[in-house]
């Protein structure tokens, strides 16, 4: 049986102006101890797409499609009471912004051990026995625990977030651009840390970010969103050695090749589209230089081209239309 | 140490720049401390950026690179040091000199979430410096320059941003209001603090080519603050790695990023990732983090984390000596 498996996944947001679909039938895999890499522009759907596996939506938000499977149990029908044994224990988020995501009036080890107070049913002796030896995985010393966030650097409160994330030894990690706010250093240390976090503990873990330039190391397997949708997925030699969807290529040309010639990358023209007002066929199309007729009336649908190789584009590898 | 930089003339020279911060504390433990405690923001810091070259300053955060930037425009108090520009001496008391140099030196901020002020309209948002010196005689001046900056700054038809707020514009879209604004008094100098950090990676490449585009158009100086080590290699002249408020190494961008000498800036070029397929690369960091900068280190400031370290590195601090020519190292094991 698969670690998690996301079926045709739709997350609809209600606004004002109308129905937002921010994710629109997202569909993936992960193994126990994989890790997944999703990657996009901003409001490209990722964050949603992470927030709807744990349940953390805001009010607007809705599942309104598609199944999350958690070892063959579905989240996505699961209601809130049953959510909130799950959530933590199975599923936990280290956030985006560590530096605002601690509350800045409880001690940093309290933050732990209420985490494991609440999902373990132990004694407060235990948790704090615990929150020791969670501190001391990610290289906090287990007396610190006792300090306020504001005595923490960046990269140290950034490691008290991942720390609160494994308290409960949970089965999926996602990370929300959890090195995003911090230096080159910092960050390798981090991410070295939830490597070796991972590979320990067969941990699957989904990484989001816009920065593919850190997945190439970190990550078995990339999905590249747009406007809502998986455009690419594939293991990271496909992503990287065989390309398939326009997409994808403008994304990895918009980095610095610092071992070729120096040369101002080419970036990605156009901005991504409105997704209130999402024009027929695909959604790329406007931005692409290789689009044809047929993609601004027709939507792709994704196609597998390899063995662990799916692309959603008419043209995708370059060739003509596959059908 | 003038025209390192290899230019004829010096747009920026900086001798010996302190910055320090008095940490507040508590009425009852300055009672019984003798020392007040600083901060070293900016600790003895000497270089100079020529007329239209790119110097990238590179550090960690904590490493003093924004203040080393709002030092030399006069926006935070510099303890100890002397500012030249264009070998004139910046002296914030001489109202008539400043007046001038504000209008010659501009910043460009990190944050373009921020820096617009999100009650006007982009026209008064730019036109601001030329109404504080009144430099506009009539509305429809006013208005024309502002357009012209618009559209250098690549947002044309310039006119349809005029009656615009900044929360309808995207995150490239303000970035370039904020170019347009510190452009329309036609500087000589700008100090860009990190301006493209947070913005997306398909929006950051046409960020620089238009600034570089500028560059070319008007010979303009960049003091570039980025902690992308990558990127000042792509875009400045030259790059200074800064860490702790104290300069470990200065060159060429090819100097520093293919054949850096400093144990620092090996294991800064050394960790950069890469797209592609890296699976299974070692990550090598350092040990630690950036030490506080009010702690009082003798010798190098970068001992406690150099594996290198040896015994002298403990007792002296290291000066910046030349070691061929325009590159600068401070160790005492690269000489």
């Amino acid at each position: 049986m698969k670690l998690l498996e996301v079926e045709n996944l739709n997350t609809y947001f209600n606004t004002s102006k109308g129905q937002l679909k921010a994710v629109n039938g997202v569909s993936f895999d992960l193994e126990y101890g994989e890790a997944l890499g999703m990657v996009g522009e901003s409001g490209c759907g990722k964050t949603t797409c992470a927030l709807s596996i744990a349940k953390l939506l805001p009010k607007e938000g809705e599942i309104t499609g598609g199944r999350i499977l958690l070892e063959g149990v579905d989240l996505a029908s699961m209601p809130e009471s049953e959510i909130r044994k799950k959530r933590w224990k199975d599923v936990s988020v280290i956030f985006q912004g560590a530096m605002n995501a601690l509350n800045p009036v409880m001690k940093v080890g309290d933050q732990i051990s209420e985490a494991i107070v609440l999902h373990e049913k132990g004694s407060k002796e235990a948790a704090k026995r615990r929150t020791g030896e969670i501190l001391e995985l990610v290289e906090i010393p287990a007396a610190r625990g006792s300090n306020y966030p504001h005595e923490f650097s960046g990269g140290m409160k950034q490691r008290a977030m991942i720390a609160m994330a494994l308290a409960c030894n949970p089965k999926i990690v996602i990370g929300d651009e959890p090195t995003t706010a911090l230096d080159v250093m910092v960050q390798a240390q981090i991410l070295n840390l939830l490597e070796k976090i991972r590979k320990e503990f067969k941990m699957g873990f989904i990484l989001i970010t816009h920065d593919l330039s850190i997945l190439g190391e970190t990550c078995d397997k990339i999905a590249v969103m747009y406007a809502g949708k998986i455009v690419e997925l594939g293991t990271v030699e496909d992503i990287f050695e065989r390309t398939a969807h326009p997409y994808t290529q403008r994304l990895i040309a918009c980095f610095p090749n610092i071992r070729g010639e120096k040369r101002i990358p080419e970036g990605i023209s156009g901005s991504p589209p409105n997704m209130l007002a999402l024009a027929p066929g695909c959604s790329f199309a406007p931005r692409c230089d290789r689009k044809q007729a047929c993609c601004e009336t027709l939507e792709p649908v994704g196609k597998q081209i390899g063995e662990k190789h799916f692309a959603a584009c008419h043209f995708a590898l370059g060739g003509g239309a596959i059908e | 140490m003038s025209n390192e930089n290899g230019s004829k003339d010096n747009i920026v020279r900086i001798e010996g720049l302190k910055v320090y911060y008095d940490l507040k504390e508590s009425f009852s433990s300055s009672l019984i401390s003798q020392k007040k405690r600083r901060v070293k923001a900016v600790d003895d810091l000497s270089l100079s950026i020529g007329a239209g070259e790119i110097l990238s300053l590179v550090g960690e955060s904590g490493s003093g690179k924004t203040t080393t930037g709002k030092a030399i425009l006069q926006l935070t108090k510099v303890t100890e040091g002397e500012i030249f520009f264009r070998e004139e001496r910046i002296d914030p008391k001489n109202k008539v000199f400043m007046k001038a140099f504000r209008q010659k030196a501009q910043m460009i901020f990190q944050d373009p979430y921020q820096a617009l002020n999100p009650r006007d309209f982009v026209l008064d948002i730019i036109a601001e410096p030329l109404d504080v010196n009144q430099l506009a005689s009539s509305a429809k001046e006013r208005e024309d320059r502002v357009i012209l900056a618009l559209e250098q700054a690549g947002l044309s038809p310039g006119r349809d941003y005029l009656y615009r707020y900044p929360h309808e514009l995207s995150g490239g879209q303000r970035q370039r209001i904020v170019i347009a604004g510190a452009m329309i008094m036609n500087p000589d100098f700008i100090v860009a603090d990190e301006p493209i950090s947070m913005l997306d990676a398909s929006i950051r490449t046409g960020i620089l080519r238009l600034m570089m585009q500028i560059r070319e158009d008007r010979e303009l100086a960049y003091l570039f603050i980025t902690h992308d080590l990558s990127l000042a290699w792509l875009i400045s002249d030259r790059i200074a790695i800064l860490y702790l408020g104290s300069l470990l190494e200065l060159g060429k961008a090819d100097d520093i990023m293919k054949r850096g000498l400093h144990p620092y800036t090996k294991a800064l070029t050394k960790i950069m990732p890469m797209p592609g397929v890296n699976r299974g690369r070692e990550r090598i960091t350092l040990p630690g983090e950036i030490p506080s900068a009010t702690e009082e280190i003798v010798g190098c400031k970068f001992r406690g984390r150099c594996e290198k370290a040896i015994a002298i590195c403990a007792e002296q601090r290291p000066a910046l000596a030349e070691v061929s020519a325009g590159h600068f190292v401070a160790c005492h094991l690269c000489k």
